[in-house]
């Protein structure tokens, strides 16, 4: 191992854990939906998409950063509540699949009502922040990556805040571990989906300005949900942690996985591999690192 | 208001998705079935290229009055850039009286294609793209990769690299890295940048990046590591600004990196921001909307509000201008055609003949007001391609600029290879050479 470039090693790993929480953004926000209702909301890469698009349209015809941020998060909310009104309150008590079915018709209708309404074109989009490296002892981390992980680092924390101390909050978790139960004590399950499609936006909308600000503001943001479904998986579907720590461990074994063995499978492993990863995981853990245990009597 | 006008505009869109009755067939019209995309992930492009060919179809029949007064028609089926839909707008088209020819801007539509365009007798132009062996006209008589086919866009991109080294005897012991698209289009040139890195004695490593490309953190270390003198960009979509801002990232400087055709235009380049400026790419057709031709479509079409493009500030650009391109080497098939079987609707392998015969020198191109926009087209029955001259632009953070002269790609070297290719398509389809006396025959 004399000749091991440890240098390089370490620039491939803190490139992979950074782009391993890019995912993870993106993965809490179906983690958000599937914990308090169930549904793995396949249209959160086309809320993403609706998000940035919007945000990015709205700049673009000279309405200032911050306002076009209150503006695009006022519409996120509107559509998490129109979504919870029109989609899933007539589908209350249907078959898992048929709530996810209906979510995945969501995403095709979010995408078109997006081209619709702010066109096909691609565009640009500057947060502010240098896309340029930095250097630590010799290793170049960017400037960007490095702002993502600690925007994400504020949105999980604030998230877990919200959970444990929020009295809305404590209803999400209320109606994450029984929602009969939930019933049962009073809480109105409607108002709470609503709220958390509206939070589930505002995760969309942070996620879709971070994404679109690295590809650009176009269709195939909505693609990036495929970054977060190995997350969920080896994370665990209904674990905010969980999506954080399965982002790493995804972002950092691609990444190396590409570099180290990358050219013995031909190149262009990175997409596959992350799955491979996640389908190890879950034959040792079938409910992922940090998810609740499914125990049913039969 | 806008977004009752935007409803407007897509009721019309779909309406005309789902018509299937075209304009009733006139003895003096030429139709033109499109499969276009104007929504879905590739709608940019789409909106530019089929924008850019409808202006010019229509600037024919508005200023001259059609071709030689046979009107030009023509009507859209969208298909997302889909195989499938592709195949299925065909299917609904086909049938429409007077289809002059097909240009799907699709390498997977245009590969489901072949088999029924040839059985239809119907030319198919894959302009800048397509099967690369579909250049040899003895085997694929019916499909033309117009201006430029992968093969010479390698060729083409190496002897601009030469150009700036000094010369190709100065690509000895460089490192030239390609970055391509994990896809069949992407490893299309993987052989021929083998053999041109054998023949001129550079060193070589092609780097796959799996589709769509959103991530390329791992490919661009490898490259860092690597240093490579250039990096050549044979991308698609999101994977071109990604690698733009990948190499800002690790360092790697914007003006040693080349892009390939599909990665030249400004939706490659706005995305990336300032990590995009000095970002070099091969183009067939110029961008911008000083050619005589431009000008015409802006002062006949847009200034009467009859352009096609939605947004005026895209007129002249890469998409909008290379679907001009294509609508002239479309228009002047068909007048060649003319020439020989008469001013009246022709039928698809009468058209063929014209694309067979399409040679504009470049006197005949500033005769169409294109000088500049492009160089020449010299098709003839078994060379498909026609010779296409390319030219290498830079972007300036706005705009692209033209940053050398035209430059031909070395078809000599890379002939004998597409014959080859075509001739083994040929032993396993059981299809008989053509030769030049099968040209003449305009039987459908």
């Amino acid at each position: 191992m004399s000749g091991f470039d440890w240098q390089f090693f370490l620039e491939v790993l803190i490139g992979g854990l950074l782009s391993g929480v890019m995912y993870s953004l993106v993965a809490i926000g179906f983690v958000l939906i599937y914990k308090t209702s169930g549904v793995l909301n396949f249209a959160q890469g086309a809320m993403l998409l609706f998000a940035a698009l919007t945000f990015v349209s709205l700049v673009e015809r000279g309405v200032p950063f911050a306002l076009a941020l209150i503006i695009t998060f006022a519409v996120m909310v509107a559509i998490g509540i129109a979504i919870e009104r029109v989609v899933l309150r007539p589908l209350t008590n249907r078959p898992p699949m048929t709530l996810f079915m209906a979510t995945l018709g969501l995403s095709y209708v979010l995408e078109g009502a997006a081209q619709l309404l702010w066109g096909t074109q691609v565009h640009g989009l500057n947060l502010g922040i240098d896309d340029v490296p930095f250097e630590v002892g010799g290793i170049f981390i960017s400037q960007f990556d490095f702002f993502a992980a600690a925007v994400a680092a504020a949105l999980v924390l604030s998230l877990s805040i919200f959970f444990r101390y929020a009295r809305v909050g404590l209803a999400f978790r209320a109606v994450a571990d029984d929602q009969f139960a939930a019933l049962a004590v009073g809480l109105r399950l409607p108002r709470i989906w609503a709220t958390v499609w509206a939070v589930a936006g505002l995760v969309a909308l942070v996620a879709g300005l971070l994404w679109g600000a690295r590809l650009g503001v176009q269709f195939s943001l909505s693609l990036v949900v495929l970054k977060a479904l190995p997350v969920l998986v080896l994370g665990g579907f209904d674990s905010v942690p969980g999506a954080i720590v399965g982002g790493l461990i995804i972002g950092a074994s691609e990444k190396l996985a590409e570099v180290y063995i990358g050219e013995y499978f031909g190149g262009g492993i990175e997409s596959w591999f992350a799955y491979v990863v996640a389908l190890a995981f879950l034959l040792i853990r079938p409910s992922g690192i940090f998810g609740q245990k499914l125990v049913e009597r039969v | 208001m806008r977004i009752f006008n935007k409803l407007k505009r897509a009721a019309v869109a779909a309406s005309l998705v789902l018509s299937v009755a075209v304009p009733a067939a006139h003895a003096d019209e030429q139709y033109f079935p499109l499969q276009s995309y104007r929504v879905g992930p590739y709608a940019a492009g789409g909106t530019g290229f089929f924008g850019g060919f409808i202006d010019y179809l229509n600037l024919i029949n508005t200023r001259d009055g059609g071709v030689n007064g046979v009107k030009l028609t023509w009507s859209e089926g969208e298909t997302q850039y889909e195989v499938e839909r592709g195949v299925e707008v065909y299917e609904r088209l086909k049938n429409n009286p007077g289809v002059a020819a097909w240009n799907p801007l699709s390498v997977g539509i245009a590969y489901a294609m072949i088999d029924r365009i040839t059985q239809d007798k119907v030319p198919l132009v894959t302009i800048n793209h397509g099967r690369t062996d579909s250049t040899d006209g003895r085997v694929f008589p019916y499909v033309f990769p117009l201006l430029l086919n992968p093969y010479s866009e390698t060729s083409g991109i190496v002897n601009y690299i030469a150009s700036k080294e000094g010369g190709l005897d100065s690509l000895k012991g460089k490192k030239i890295a390609v970055l391509y698209h994990g896809s069949p289009y992407g490893k299309e040139t993987i052989p021929i940048y083998e053999l041109l890195a054998k023949k001129y004695g550079f060193e070589l490593q092609q780097i796959e990046v799996p589709h769509p490309g959103n991530e390329q953190q791992a490919q661009w270390l490898t490259i860092r590591r690597a240093k490579p003198d250039y990096v050549v960009l044979r991308g698609w979509g999101v994977m071109n600004p990604v690698a733009l801002k990948s190499a800002a990232k690790v360092g790697f400087p914007v003006d040693h990196i080349v892009g390939n055709v599909w990665s030249n235009s400004e939706e490659d380049a706005i995305p990336a921001g300032d990590a995009a400026k000095g970002y070099t790419a091969i183009t067939t057709q110029a961008s911008g909307a000083e050619y005589p031709v431009v000008k015409e479509i802006i002062k006949t079409l847009y200034d009467n509000g009859k352009g096609n493009l939605e947004d005026k500030s895209r007129i002249g650009s890469v998409y909008h201008n290379l679907g001009i391109v294509n609508g002239i080497l479309n228009v002047e098939a068909i007048r060649i055609a003319q020439e020989k079987f008469g001013k009246r609707t022709l039928t698809g392998d009468e058209v063929r003949w014209g694309f067979e015969h399409l040679q504009l020198d470049p006197a005949r191109v500033e005769a169409l007001g294109a000088k500049d926009l492009f160089h020449s087209i010299n098709v003839t029955w078994d060379n498909h391609e026609g010779n296409g001259y390319v030219t290498f632009q830079q972007w300036d953070g706005k705009k692209w600029n033209v940053v050398s002269d035209w430059i031909a790609p070395d078809w000599a070297l890379l002939r004998p290879i597409i014959e080859k290719s075509a001739e083994a398509y040929a032993k396993e389809k059981g299809i008989k050479l053509r030769t030049s006396e099968d040209q003449v025959t305009a039987t459908n």
